[in-house]
């Protein structure tokens, strides 16, 4: 079956200094499918610089990846006709960090929401359009008097995030990308942007690339987790398994290092790297192995594989070299995708209005 | 414990053509000497505002109303400009959020160390100023080398150590730390924050730790204030304030945390605080507050002394105390 987006063994270099000789490699050969069997939440973790917004950059076709493609329906994003343009520009949609950035502040948000429904011709008469707009509000667990007829500035960072939500739900996306789409927010209205995107997935049945640096809010609503590191995938699996037990020592690192809201649990001591760590050569071996507590022989050589430590789980680590390895590309074996059944797809608020 | 700084009854209040907003009202709170306090709200509760009064560093069109700021017993709001100008890094000193943008990027990181202690009529010789500064930078975890680069050539956690090490340069009595680590990863946030407590047991200056990272502040601090829309809602021990928040916010605060325990817990919290210029009458917190009463829609609670050493500012705590539990529960 032909995936909705897949990422084929894409690598993004970016060129910069004299002559673009200064290569920086975003991301190194990553694949990555997004099926339309079941509706899942993906996270995407990583620090900055891990390429984790490269990817959210490729994925919506504003980059093109150096080697490799990203295909939407089995087609190359570069070469879609414009059939197949328009359907990918309803079906995937984009939620960014800063909502202020991405509305026009001399509009009402009324504006933001009637564009897109005059542009791709979702409704036929004005009723239609605000019966609409009613609809994908309220989905989003926003009050309509309390957000039409306003201006931006006049809404709280979380109601402008769910707005954006709501934005993208006329489309009746089949997936939507979200890069960072909380951390500008403030602590007590996270949840609302939060619960509004894990609503798409349960009651629309929409799939979420959720790309974010708080390993806490992806454990909170993410089936499967991809944690990045310089461009390479470090671990990658059921979000419960690795952010309970992970196997990476990148993994364990962040782990630790989150503070919890808790006096009496205190931050451990941040491991030391290992006697080896300091002959690691960064062109060669594992890319973590300078910061790595545990580095041994084999990391100074050559970038491990992915090595399958259980049925939903791959790290990019030779403590685990005992494990089968797992091809980049075979990556979603391990996601719940591969797992996933057929399941009913639910109904979207836009059905009702147009039936 | 004696206080190193005293806020008492501060009114900070910004005169805009569409009206005065109240930043900061009526905050009163003490630090003691060699104490981490963390002061904890939402952007726009006036946290910052109240760090920048602090530092005489409020510009029209706000203004300090009334009120009195008081370090190692002396009124700062009393002083002259050039007086409080002495008092800047030498008694107070202050790292911000881009604490690291305030480097100057075209001087080396011992010439801007010199440059403070000039200003600070501190003659020294370019060798004795190097020598503490490496001392200053062994502190804060940098090698020596740090002394002799420009800011570009360090990334964004060492900056933001090297400002912790030129907090520290004149042993202030107070450093105040407005989110020092929000731009930076988890794992470098992990080591600034360790450092800066490092320092402060290393000079034994109080700290006041300014952010909304609730989890920052149970690792750091040891007493914390919560602020709300400009007011003081809740101050206490950090295990008093985590465990028994004695204000509805507060406690709203903590159990809308999301968890790295228990998958799929999160809390929403209902309405969205006040705008600045549009305060509510009577208690600030009462639209969005579970257990709001008639008086508190008229009157506003007084911030006194609700459990030993942990204050609040809240009506429930007039009534019955079997009815505050009872109220607990069945919002439970």
């Amino acid at each position: 079956m032909t995936a909705l987006l897949e990422a084929d063994d894409i690598t993004k270099i970016f060129g910069s200094g004299v002559g673009r000789r200064i290569e920086t490699v975003a991301l190194r050969d990553f694949s990555f499918r997004i099926e339309t069997t079941r509706p899942l939440i993906t996270g995407v973790v990583g620090e900055s610089g891990s390429g984790k917004s490269t990817m959210a950059r490729l994925l919506l076709g504003l980059e093109t990846p150096t080697k490799g493609a990203v295909r939407y329906r089995g087609a190359d994003l570069r070469r879609l006709n414009n059939d197949q343009r328009a359907a990918f520009r309803r079906e995937v949609q984009a939620v960014f960090q800063d909502p202020f950035e991405s509305f026009n502040s001399f509009y009402k948000v009324d504006h933001m929401l009637e564009t897109p429904i005059r542009k791709f011709r979702l409704a036929r008469s004005k009723g239609e359009a605000h019966q609409l707009i009613l609809n994908v509000l309220s989905a989003v667990g926003l009050r309509p008097e309390e957000t039409l007829g306003r201006f931006p500035h006049q809404l709280s960072g979380g109601q402008r995030q769910r707005v954006m939500v709501a934005r993208a739900l006329l489309l009746n996306p089949k997936l939507i990308i979200a890069d960072e789409p909380v951390s500008m927010i403030d602590a007590s209205l996270r949840a609302t942007v939060l619960t509004a995107l894990r609503k798409l997935r349960d009651d629309f049945g929409i799939s979420l690339v959720y790309i974010t640096h708080d390993l806490t809010t992806a454990f909170q609503i993410c089936d499967d987790i991809i944690v990045l590191y310089r461009g390479y995938v470090a671990e990658v699996g059921d979000v419960t398994k690795v952010v309970k037990d992970p196997k990476h020592p990148y993994t364990q690192l962040l782990v630790s290092s989150i503070p919890r809201p808790d006096p009496d649990r205190q931050w451990s001591e941040e491991p030391t790297p290992s006697a080896l760590a300091g002959q690691a050569n960064p062109n060669q071996g594992c890319l973590f192995a300078a910061r790595c507590p545990h580095a041994f022989e084999p990391c100074l050589r050559s970038i491990p594989q992915l090595y399958r430590t259980d049925a939903r789980r791959a790290a990019t680590c030779y403590l685990h070299q005992d494990s089968p390895t797992l091809a980049l590309d075979q990556m979603d074996e391990l996601l719940m995708a591969a797992s996933g059944e057929m399941q009913p797809q639910p109904a979207h608020p836009a059905a009702e209005v147009s039936a | 414990m004696t206080s190193i700084l005293e806020v008492n009854d501060l009114r900070v209040y910004f005169h805009t053509p569409r009206g005065t907003v109240k930043a900061v009202d009526n905050v009163t709170f003490d630090v003691h000497a060699g104490e981490r306090f963390g002061l904890i709200g939402e952007s726009g509760s006036g946290k910052s505002t109240i760090a920048l009064a602090i530092m005489r560093l409020i510009r029209p069109p706000g203004r300090i109303e009334s009120g009195e700021i008081r370090l190692d017993g002396e009124n700062l709001l009393a002083l002259s400009d050039e007086e409080i100008r002495q008092r800047r890094l030498a008694g107070v000193a202050m790292v911000t959020q881009g604490a690291m943008n305030s480097l100057n990027p075209v001087m080396r990181i011992r010439q801007q160390f010199a440059d403070g202690l000039n200003s600070h009529g501190e003659t020294v010789t370019v060798e004795e100023a190097r020598e503490r500064l490496v001392e200053l930078l062994a502190r804060v975890g940098l090698k020596p080398e740090a002394a002799d680069v420009y800011p570009h050539q360090l990334s964004g956690g060492m900056k933001q150590r090297v400002c912790i090490a030129l907090a520290m340069s004149l042993r202030p009595s107070l450093i105040i730390a407005d989110e020092p680590t929000s731009a930076l990863d988890v794992v470098v946030q992990r080591q600034v924050v360790q450092t800066l407590r490092q320092v402060q047991e290393d000079i034994n200056a109080a700290v006041i730790l300014i952010g909304h990272d609730m989890g920052l502040m149970a690792q750091f601090a040891s007493r914390v204030g919560v602020m709300y829309a400009g007011k003081l809602v809740e101050e206490g021990p950090v295990r008093a304030i985590f465990r028994q928040p004695e204000h509805p916010y507060t406690r709203i605060l903590m159990e809308s945390l999301p968890s790295l325990d228990q998958k799929e817990t999160l809390q929403v919290v209902k309405g969205a605080p006040p705008s600045a210029a549009d305060r509510p009458v009577g208690c600030v917190f009462h639209p969005r507050c579970p257990f709001v009463m008639d008086r508190c829609i008229q009157e506003e609670p007084l911030f006194r002394e609700v459990a030993p050493e942990q204050w609040a500012a809240c009506h429930l705590h007039d009534e019955p105390a079997a009815a505050y539990n009872l109220s607990r529960e069945v919002a439970e």
